[in-house]
């Protein structure tokens, strides 16, 4: 009976979302209040009904009820229980609900944490993440039910969870990507409510940069743990491989650091306005690309889930109104939303503006390289895929683009600065960073790498810069102390974020350039050489896990002689069958990686061993980190904190309306 | 003007949503067959390890062969590349095109891995594999000694592909 319970709550959620899509909507048209007040209840009733299935589908799990069809698909008896758990979302079912309880879970923080938005802006904005909504419990319900049963004949044990699933980076990369994609469902209610309402002010950006940043860090984090994962699962030691999917999560994420850049301007300048609806339109329309593209099978990815046509074209449909809508829309009611104030061609805000465009350009060449086969097909051109170089060489020079004017733009003033007293602060670190850039290369052994060359000095350039901006910004204290304390927390959050970035453009472009990877063939008790480490196959012993085999390496790895890490990698059978799967064996270190997977065992008892010494592929993932890091600074600047005086006036029909004055002083854009 | 322009990304959406209808209707993993039996198309392409020297397909003809297509940025290529060094001990003889690649990295990865391939043929601008129809790589054509393509094969060989795809035919 439990089961059923999971799917009536799943029908009870629906309808309060359809209420929700619809009633505050018409209230903040005919200015009912109680319609539009009933926004916050609906939305908690849809996230409660939602939670509720979530926690029965999760007990499916926990129990082996195997006459749900989902849980014998995905899990078994001897599946580790934490698996089991992470296995709810292990599937095409299972994760579609996680989506929608994420959307559930944001809608609710919404209508919790804006206590202070006018209850017409928050009545939309729920509305229309209550259509979102709709849509996705229509889907789940028709076409997706993670609820269906095998009966009468229920099976004994489950299939499996993919073994490749089964390991710490499924329990959290999916719900952290989710939150990242998900979360830019706020910001594009937030754009569609200004759209119906014609009110895009200082205060509206205010409202949503919180949201759209900490959308992004989830998304930021949710990325890079997905690169961290396939790096160590894999067992290839790549840690991006521009498959369909990752690009379906990327595109998103380029938009949407071009759009929490345009939000910055149209908060603090009133610019840039229509750019920063757009984007925010794009971004989340990019999610729910992302979302078609992963379960309609169109395109062949490690990531699809089964596919079914009649799912594609149900997402299909779903976004072109979303998608479709939201852009009609925007070209109807766009043009009455004017910036307000211009800047010239030395002004922080060109220099914003550029690197969102590349941004933006960046995420059409990945949107064309990912949909290409597609096109290429649909045009009759035959099958045709554009392969890793075809990604590496655009983005690698767009990307150095970005490095170069983040770091002249993020030191200028805003609307126009004077060149004469930026450039003896420019000049320094942009002398360091071509000497570091130079200099370094010929350090490293082997041949000097030009691209080395350029890599460091931007990536010294963003890092330096950045520095040198804090010292200009504290000069005119008395004290360091008191020129730092000063400084603005989303001033903060952007040094943070942008050092961050200087890491990861370092860390990614040095590894590539640096990386040594080769297959050897290890004889017991004899030591090999490679990359200037030796390396010694102790044995291979066979042991058991909960539910697989496993034979283990035992690899010591020496340098000049003196031991630095014994590494275990292993070659997994599991119960279920399957293909082997490796477990790669890594020494993790702040300058380097030493990656050692166990291969096939050769005819005369040799092993063959993939080695691989990885320099700086830790600076890919703690650059993320830095990134994520600036952005929760800068959600945490008080200027989002209730500072302001709020009046209560209380109406005849018993609702508070909640009239605030905010702080206008710091906003030069002029609120319409 | 101005107004029209506000269109634009809708216009781009529509046209980019009847690509994704079409889309559904079309299923990625099936590959066309228009090449079976088909004689290799013509090509004069330079050789990895001596650029120089341009290789026909003219001087394959007379035995068996099978067309692998590789990179070094296909990480399943290193996948199957132990097993077509196995291949070629046994004798097969096996070329290589080197697809979309770059040639200093190719050789390297030849020197490193072992080189299973009697020839490698370099297909820097992809205009072989247009002609092939490669999907991606690795892919693999099996040619008979009249130089016609008799079966084509997308992903990794491994033993079980070669006993039961390739080899029945490559032994014909």
């Amino acid at each position: 009976m439990i089961p059923e319970f999971g799917q009536l709550s799943l029908i009870i959620a629906f309808l309060l979302a359809v209420c929700l899509s619809i009633i505050p909507m018409a209230g903040s048209y005919n200015g009912r209040l109680v319609w539009m007040a009933s926004a916050r209840s609906l939305t908690a009733g849809m996230f409660v009904f939602t939670a509720l299935a979530f926690a029965i589908l999760t007990w499916a799990f926990y129990t082996d009820d195997f006459s749900v069809k989902y849980v014998a698909n995905h899990s078994n008896l001897v599946l580790p229980i934490q698996y089991k758990i992470s296995a709810v979302w292990g599937g095409h079912e299972g994760s579609l609900l996680l989506w929608i309880l994420i959307l559930a879970g944001w809608s609710l923080a919404v209508s919790v944490l804006s206590r202070n938005l006018p209850l017409d802006v928050l009545a939309r904005v729920l509305s229309v993440m209550g259509m979102v909504a709709v849509g996705f419990f229509l889907f789940i319900i028709f076409t997706s039910n993670p609820f269906d049963r095998i009966l009468p004949n229920i099976p004994h044990d489950g299939g499996d969870l993919n073994p490749l699933l089964q390991d710490f980076g499924m329990i959290i990369h999916p719900p952290m990507l989710y939150m990242g994609y998900v979360g830019f469902s706020v910001v594009f209610a937030f754009a569609i409510a200004a759209l119906l309402s014609g009110r895009l002010d200082s205060a509206w950006a205010r409202w949503s940069r919180p949201w759209t940043n900490s959308a992004w860090c989830f998304l930021t984090i949710g990325l890079a743990l997905g690169s961290w994962w396939a790096y160590y699962e894999l067992g290839w030691g790549g840690w991006w491989f521009w498959d369909p999917v990752e690009n379906a999560a990327f595109m998103p994420w380029l938009v949407g650091t071009g759009l929490i850049h345009t939000l910055a301007m149209t908060e603090k300048r009133g610019v840039f306005k229509n750019w920063t609806l757009l984007l925010a339109i794009f971004t989340f329309s990019l999610s729910l690309l992302g979302t078609f593209l992963v379960r309609s099978g169109v395109l062949t990815s490690v990531h699809a889930f089964a596919s079914d046509p009649t799912r594609g074209v149900f997402i299909l449909v779903f976004l072109a109104i979303v998608v479709g809508g939201s852009l009609s829309l925007f070209a109807l009611r766009a043009q009455e939303v004017k910036s307000t104030s211009g800047f010239d061609l030395l002004s922080r805000e060109a220099f914003l503006l550029a690197n969102t465009i590349i941004f933006i350009v960046t995420a059409n060449f990945v949107l064309l390289g990912t949909l290409y086969p597609l096109i290429a097909d649909a045009l009759g051109i035959g099958k045709i895929s554009v392969g890793e170089p075809w990604f590496n060489t655009f983005f690698v020079k767009l990307m150095a683009v970005v490095a170069m004017l983040m770091g002249v733009g993020a030191m200028l003033n805003w609307k126009k600065t004077d060149y004469g007293r930026i450039k003896k602060w420019q000049i320094p670190p942009l002398l360091i960073s071509i000497w570091l850039g130079s200099f370094l290369p010929g350090v490293f052994e082997g041949s000097y790498s030009v691209g080395a060359a350029i890599a460091i000095t931007l990536g010294s350039w963003v890092l330096l810069a950045s520095i040198w901006d804090v010292r200009r910004k504290i000069s005119k204290s008395a004290t360091a102390g008191a020129g730092l304390a000063k400084l603005s927390l989303s001033y903060y959050g952007m040094i943070v974020a942008h050092i961050g970035f200087g890491v990861c453009l370092l860390g990614t472009s040095l590894n590539t350039i640096y990386s040594d990877q080769r297959d050897v063939r290890l004889t017991i008790g004899e030591p090999l050489f490679a990359a200037g480490y030796e390396y010694e196959l102790l044995d291979v012993t066979r042991t058991r896990g909960q539910n697989f085999f496993a034979d283990v390496g035992d690899v010591i790895v020496r340098k000049k002689g003196k031991e630095i890490t014994r590494l275990r990698p292993q070659k997994r059978q599991y119960f279920s069958g399957g293909n082997m799967m490796t477990e790669a064996a890594i020494d993790a270190g702040f300058f380097r990686d030493i990656y050692v997977a166990l291969g096939d065992e050769l005819d005369n008892g040799d092993w063959a061993v993939r080695i691989h010494f990885k320099p700086v592929v830790r600076w890919i993932w703690l650059g993320a980190i830095f990134m994520a890091l600036g952005g929760a600074i800068a959600i945490a600047d008080k200027r989002y904190r209730v500072r302001k005086k709020v009046t209560k006036q209380v109406h005849s029909e018993g609702v508070e309306k909640a009239t605030e004055v905010t702080e206008g002083t710091e906003d030069l854009g002029k609120v319409q | 003007m101005n107004r029209f322009k506000l269109f634009i990304p809708l216009i781009i959406f529509v046209v980019l949503a009847v690509f994704l209808w079409r889309g559904l209707s079309i299923d990625p993993s099936y590959l066309p067959s228009a090449l079976i039996d088909k004689p290799v198309p013509a090509f004069a392409l330079p050789e990895l390890h001596k650029p120089e020297r341009v290789v026909t397909d003219k001087e394959f003809a007379g035995e068996p062969y099978l067309i692998n297509v590789w990179a070094t940025w296909c990480p399943s290529c290193r996948i199957e590349h132990p097993y077509l060094n196995k291949l070629a001990e046994q004798g097969v003889k096996i070329v290589g095109l080197n697809y979309k690649d770059e040639d200093e990295p190719a050789r390297q990865w030849l020197t490193n891995y072992g080189d299973p391939y009697h020839t490698t043929i370099v297909d820097k601008d992809g205009r072989l594999g247009l002609d092939l129809g490669v999907y991606g790589a690795p892919e693999t054509y099996v040619v008979d000694a009249q130089g016609i393509i008799r079966y084509k094969h997308v992903g990794v060989v491994d033993e079980r592909v070669w006993r039961s795809k390739l080899a029945p035919l490559y032994n014909k």
